[in-house]
């Protein structure tokens, strides 16, 4: 057997093989392959679902008598059924086989009258309105502020969901090493900040590939089930969602991994990490409730912390001009750097210390 | 060589380590002893780094040590532990491959260190299946598997039974004849008395005795003998420079005041009858403990 390499393990193979070891223990865990597995069934669903949801999309049902046959003749998003007369229309409607009715009526203004149960159907109403025609000068934007809630809650769901579930799994983990005591051997072995690293590389690398596994099922998704328009409007925000979720996601995993490191017993991690579980909660109620609120969601996509589900929100809407993504990604980088470099001296003055919470003040001090 | 010198330690207002100083030689095994709180771990974490010192030195063949020395130490913490979902091989590889060995050469000696410590069974369990003593044997595996320069084991025999620290001590001796420097600390010190060629004891957070044992047992020994005879030996008590401790027929533990005492007392106890044994007594390692600790 040859002895020890005189030079030890160089920075990067060390914080490779901690990484591999956290992404290693993850995958192994049923639980986590479990729920990686339902989140990715559970967007399969939804998209297919909607897909069968916009194909499927039938007219409203309306009886017409044979006098007021004209006034609907042509109209879209109507399924006409075909009745004698006023009193076979109104017992259609009382029975709820059709909306409404359109019968011809000699009496009114536009020559028929539209019988209903309790309220008149707005689809039906709409469509029999005279209206001024409407040009659109951006038809694009248009179609994206129907869409812009379910766009909000998708980006705000993933974001959490991700963020917490991984946030929590690098905490747990942290808290795992100090509480068996297997941290001593650690840094016995490898520098403080290569195990932290590793730590955070390799649960970044499970959350975004988690992440990129939800982008290819959206898309793949709705390129087989022919949503394509919606597919070019949620397509470069996806892939910005991406690049942000990667720099956020470091960012909150340093400070889970600092906050955790604070105390000794699993039981205890909810004391330290609870603000910044609140700090990844925060942009998914304010996407939620703000998304129509361009102030609101210009401020969330300059702060690091929102700017992952603010920024696409925004590019989504079409409410950014190229080079905003760019500037909000420079600082949340320099943000990221910041927050590496304090977590890193919180980690290095906590690690040892076991029993009781180490105050904040002390694990900056050392 | 592995030398302190003058190192110091303060936990708040509290002084942990008072300019301890000792030396741990290669191809030796040095016994490091103390009550609790004496400051046993302190040392040993900040000669492995994890502590850090208020001052004095921690020298390697006299050059400071350094964090890429430290790769070449091997540690075994008071407070055990490894991952418990890990498996066991798959653990001590991990280990030896953050010491800085490659995939296949931490998996030869992993599986040859384990198998040596009776695990070979077991090396595809997970470690939080292992009884206490077993997960005592990983843990030294750990300490070794990277074939460290210099060993520090913080209570390696504790909750091993009689064979295991038999397993274990083997394989102490084993790494300290191929030249590594052992420093481990015990409170069961006739296990410590049996094993080491060097002690340290410590106590208040300072050192009260460093050195060869051998060496120290003559400095603390009293010419104390015993002597089995079958004649009766109560002629002992009125022999004149001697001290009968302890008296029982034939068997008799005296004090003599100098070695031609000694000699005069074995001679008439030839004349009075056979003489079975006429041994001086060393302390034990509880007795010099007890002595110098005071």
């Amino acid at each position: 057997m040859s002895s020890a390499p005189a030079a030890g393990l160089g920075a990067p193979q060390a914080i490779w093989l901690v990484a591999e070891r956290e992404i290693a223990s993850k995958l192994r865990s049923k639980a986590f392959v479990i729920s990686t597995a339902i989140l990715l069934l559970g967007a399969l669903v939804l998209v297919i679902w909607g897909g069968f949801q916009a194909a499927n999309q039938t007219g409203t049902p309306v009886a017409v008598t044979a006098d007021a046959q004209q006034y609907v003749e042509g109209l879209p998003g109507l399924e006409v059924t075909e009745v004698a007369d006023k009193a076979a229309a109104e017992a259609l409607v009382t029975d709820g086989t059709v909306d409404a009715a359109v019968v011809g009526d000699s009496a009114s203004p536009t020559g028929f009258t539209v019988v209903a149960d309790d309220s008149a159907p707005t689809q039906l109403m709409l469509t029999l309105a005279q209206l001024p025609p409407v040009e659109l000068l951006n038809p694009e934007g248009g179609q994206a502020a129907a869409l812009g809630y379910i766009a909000a809650i998708g980006f705000g769901i993933v974001f959490l969901l991700a963020a917490s579930l991984f946030g929590s799994t690098i905490a747990q983990s942290v808290v795992e090493e100090k509480q068996t005591r297997v941290v001593e051997l650690l840094i016995s072995a490898i520098p403080v900040r290569s195990l932290l690293a590793g730590k955070v590389i390799g649960n970044t690398i499970l959350a975004m590939a988690q992440i990129l596994l939800l982008a290819s099922i959206a898309i793949i998704g709705l390129t087989v089930t022919d949503q394509t328009a919606l597919l070019q409007g949620l397509g470069a925000p996806i892939a910005w969602f991406s690049i942000f979720f990667l720099f956020g996601f470091i960012l909150l995993a340093s400070l889970f991994a600092a906050a955790a490191s604070m105390v000794s017993r699993q039981e205890d991690i909810g004391s330290t990490t609870m603000p910044i579980t609140m700090l990844i909660m925060a942009p998914y109620f304010l996407v939620i409730f703000f998304n129509d609120n361009p102030l609101v969601l210009t401020i969330m996509s300059y702060v690091p912390f929102s700017a992952p589900v603010g920024m696409p929100m925004r590019i989504f809407l079409g409410q950014a001009q190229w080079w905003e993504p760019l500037v909000s990604l420079v600082i949340l980088i320099a943000t990221c750097v910041a927050a590496i470099l304090v977590a890193a001296r919180i980690y290095q003055n906590s690690l040892l210390r076991m029993g009781g919470r180490v105050k904040l003040t002390e694990a900056l001090a050392g | 060589m592995l030398q302190l010198s003058g190192v110091t330690k303060s936990y708040g207002g509290r002084r942990a380590l008072d300019g301890v100083s000792f030396d741990v030689r290669p191809g030796r095994l040095t016994g490091f002893v103390g009550g609790n709180g004496a400051g046993k771990t302190t040392t040993m974490r900040i000669v492995l780094g994890v502590l850090g010192k208020d001052s004095g030195t921690v020298t390697l063949d006299g050059t400071e040590v350094t964090a890429s020395d430290r790769r070449r130490f091997g540690y075994m913490p008071e407070e055990r532990g490894l991952y418990p979902k890990m498996k066991v091989l798959e653990h001590i590889v991990y280990l030896a491959r953050l010491h800085g060995f490659s995939k296949a050469d931490a998996t030869t000696r992993a599986r040859a260190l384990l198998e040596q410590l009776g695990l070979g069974e077991r090396l595809d369990d997970n470690v939080e299946t292992l009884s206490l003593g077993n997960q005592q044997r990983a843990q030294i595996a750990a300490a070794l598997v990277h074939d460290p320069e210099v060993l520090i084991l913080d209570e390696p025999f504790s909750g091993l039974d009689p064979l295991a620290v038999d397993v274990v001590a083997g394989v102490l001796q084993e790494r300290a004849a191929a030249g590594a420097a052992v420093l481990f600390s015990s409170h069961q010190l006739d296990v410590v008395e049996r094993l080491c060629d060097d002690l340290v004891i410590i106590a208040g957070g300072t050192i009260r005795a460093a050195g060869a044992r051998d060496t120290l047992r003559a400095q603390h020994s009293t010419r104390r003998f015993e002597l089995v005879s079958t004649g009766d030996a109560g002629w002992l008590r009125s022999e004149p420079g001697v001290d009968v401790l302890d008296f029982d027929g034939g068997f008799a533990v005296f004090d003599a005041d100098s070695d031609e005492t000694a000699q005069r007392v074995l001679r008439r106890a030839v004349a009075q009858g056979d003489v079975a044994s006429f041994a001086p007594q060393h302390p034990s390692l509880a007795q010099i403990f007890k002595e110098v600790i005071q």
